[in-house]
């Protein structure tokens, strides 16, 4: 689409949203990747003042519970040990280091793009022991799945994978049943979405009467998401729609669901800010635990305190935002954060920090 | 021999037999050939000095190597004064055990470069360090150049009103150099624009009394670029989301990995600032030249919040744009 006919369709949007909406209204995006886009493309200043977007905790760095980083600081001290991990997660500041600092002394930690790409790193050093640090959303759990089973099947002995893998409804539904945040509408992942699926949400309108609508990260994909969400409370007939129809299937994914299913079962999970959360984790079935870090290096979940003053655990409730931290910019930057949502490229803090809404 | 030894950096024998048997072949002038410990050059006027040290990993990445960069970089620093670039030192760091067959690519590379920019290597060392001590080779290069007569091109001198003019596409360098260090394969590759831009400059040079700041947005990107000149300007700058040019290779590239066009390097590409009277044959003559024919003004220089980026989106809202920091790392899902 040319930038000329994108930005017609967004004004016609845009109309349409003020058109409709008459109420105060709270929407949740619940990916961070939402949050960047709704920030770098400044689409609050475009919505009507009465329609508030809170960012939810769908940064799967940011909701990775400080004990289990600090579980992934220790093990990569071992000396046989190759950590191997999504990028931003190095970053993260556990209770007293980082991956990052784990790694200037001397240990090896490695960025990858895929579980795959950590396979051929255990390939190619049998002599050493290679953990993949699972962590991420229905996003990321079927490639971490495809490459246990793929060490399964050529025998390789020397890969292991500590998941930390988190599921998405059980989050939201943890969030809803708190009451800690009063929201009328929720912008469902798009990424999340394309493995599982509109289903899996269908309890949220049902039991909560609250609107859902799974979008992409175009501009025009998030206008016509917040306008489906406007026009579900207005109306008063709450449901879940797909305004991300070009990847999004009601069904879901159903290689990738399989997949998951075939080598993880569903656990608890610590959250970061959030806690422990039952049937929201997916750990190793018993069947592949020969694979499981947590089972090879006895890791128990755990949580530890978060820095002083830090507010990610109520940024990643949506009962704060950024700009109501004190550390927000003054003792916490991108360049020294406090908190996992000023490290991750798709935290709250980050965003607004990097892209800043201005009066230009 | 097929690789550099300890040895080779001895300063004996074998260190002259690197250089004389397959070095300085490359690279040779008159100047360099006299093997002196220092070159004698003879230049009058207001000089531009710069340096540079080189640590690209991979050494090789489509569109260029180390080496072609060694050069360019510092020609394009001292291109960022108005200059013309002359001559250069060069300075190679080489990890012991360092293929000769590939040092050998990367001088030619050198060689390639320099020719194109007209500039000569006229001093040059050679280290060898153990292994493990470098990552397989670093090189560093200074460079000398002599600014033309009213000339005052400098980061401070951005004046409200201006110009920004921007030579062409964003982040192909950063883009290319991760996808070859990652070894990440998309449908159409993507090259770096790694290349000499003096003569580009030069190009613009007849209307130099209206050139207020020059400056190639590398490491940090076009954001990091722009923030310092409006830091150093005390200006505030806006530029227009829908006017940024950026391959359709690279803008997909960088939607996967979670990255920002105008935070990532380039090292092909300049930034023009001018008085707004010449821009537009400013404009042109850049888009005459080969490595500026995508130029495009991109925004201008504005009396309000000085310091600060804005940019307007193509939605029409505006947000800032802040220095790059930390590293540029890709995201998770």
């Amino acid at each position: 689409m040319m930038i000329g006919e994108e930005r017609t369709l967004a004004k016609k949007l845009i109309q349409e949203i003020f058109r409709i909406s008459s109420k105060e209204i709270n929407l949740m995006e619940f990916c961070g990747g939402h949050t960047v886009a709704i920030l770098k493309q400044g689409i609050r200043q475009l919505l009507p003042g009465h329609v508030h977007l809170l960012s939810g905790p769908g940064c799967p760095v940011c909701v990775t519970a400080t004990g289990d980083i600090d579980s992934i600081i220790h093990l990569s001290g071992y000396r046989d040990v190759i950590t191997a991990t999504f990028g931003d997660l190095i970053r993260v500041p556990g209770s007293t280091s980082s991956l990052q600092k784990s790694r200037a002394e001397g240990n090896d930690i490695r960025v990858v793009y895929s579980a795959l790409e950590a396979l051929d790193i255990a390939r190619q050093n049998p002599g050493k022991r290679v953990v993949m640090v699972g962590i991420g959303f229905e996003t990321t759990a079927p490639t971490v799945a495809a490459s246990i089973l793929q060490a399964a099947r050529e025998g390789i002995k020397n890969y292991l994978v500590y998941s930390l893998h988190k599921l998405t409804p059980p989050v939201m539904k943890a969030l809803l049943d708190s009451g800690e945040v009063k929201l009328d509408g929720i912008i469902c992942p798009g990424h999340v979405s394309t493995v599982i699926g509109a289903r899996p949400y269908e309890f949220i309108p049902l039991n909560y009467r609250i609107a859902c609508a799974i979008t992409g990260f175009e501009p025009l994909d998030i206008l016509e998401g917040i306008n489906m969400l406007v026009r579900q409370i207005e109306s008063g007939t709450p449901c879940v729609e797909i305004a991300y129809r070009r990847a999004v299937k009601p069904e879901g994914n159903l290689k990738a669901l399989e997949l998951m299913e075939q080598v993880f079962r569903v656990g608890s999970a610590w959250w970061r800010g959030i806690g422990e959360i039952p049937g929201s984790g997916l750990q190793l079935k018993e069947e592949y635990r020969v694979f499981d870090a947590a089972t090879v290096f006895q890791l128990t979940p755990q949580d530890a305190t978060e820095p002083a003053g830090c507010l990610c655990g109520e940024i990643l409730r949506a009962a704060k935002t950024p700009l109501d931290c004190p550390l927000f910019g003054k003792k916490c930057t991108p360049e020294q954060p406090v908190g996992p949502c000023m490290v991750s490229a798709e935290g709250a803090c980050s965003a607004y920090y990097l892209y800043g809404e201005s009066d230009g | 021999m097929d690789k550099i030894l300890l040895a080779h950096g001895s300063g004996g024998r074998l260190s002259h037999e690197l250089i004389k048997g397959y070095l300085l072949g490359y690279i040779s002038n008159e100047i360099l050939c006299k093997m002196d410990d220092s070159a004698v050059i003879s230049l009058a006027g207001r000089l531009a000095f710069t340096t540079d040290s080189f640590v690209v990993k991979p050494l090789f990445f489509p569109g260029g190597d180390i080496g072609r960069l060694a050069v360019c970089g510092t020609v394009n620093d001292l291109a960022t004064s108005g200059a013309r670039p002359l001559y250069l030192s060069l300075a190679l760091i080489i990890e012991e055990g360092f293929p000769l067959g590939d040092l050998q690519k990367i001088m030619e590379s050198m060689r390639n470069a320099a020719t194109e920019a007209g500039i000569k290597i006229v001093t040059g060392d050679t280290k060898v360090v153990n292994h493990g001590g470098a990552d397989g080779l670093f090189i560093n290069t200074s460079g000398i150049g002599v600014i033309p007569d009213n000339t005052n091109i400098s980061g401070a001198n951005a004046r409200p009103g201006d110009k920004i003019i921007l030579s062409g596409t964003l982040g192909d360098h950063g883009v290319a150099v991760m996808a070859a260090r990652e070894k990440l394969r998309f449908q159409i590759p993507v090259q770096s624009d790694c290349a000499p831009l003096n003569t580009l400059v030069e190009s613009i040079m007849e209307f130099r009394e209206y050139i207020h700041c020059l400056r190639d947005p590398t490491r940090g990107g076009l954001a990091t670029t722009l923030n310092e000149l409006a830091g150093q300007s005390e200006t505030g700058m806006i530029i227009y989301e829908d006017a940024l040019p950026v391959k359709n290779a690279v803008r997909s590239a960088c939607d996967m990995l979670g990255l920002d066009p105008v935070y990532v390097a380039n090292e092909g590409k300049m930034v023009v600032i001018a008085a707004p009277e010449k821009s537009e044959q400013i404009l042109e003559a850049m888009r005459s030249h080969k490595y500026g024919r995508e130029s495009a003004i991109i925004g201008e220089v504005t009396a309000k919040n000085p310091g600060r980026v804005i940019m307007k989106t193509i939605l029409g809202a505006s947000r800032i744009i802040d220095m790059l920091s930390g590293e540029l790392l890709p995201r998770i899902c």
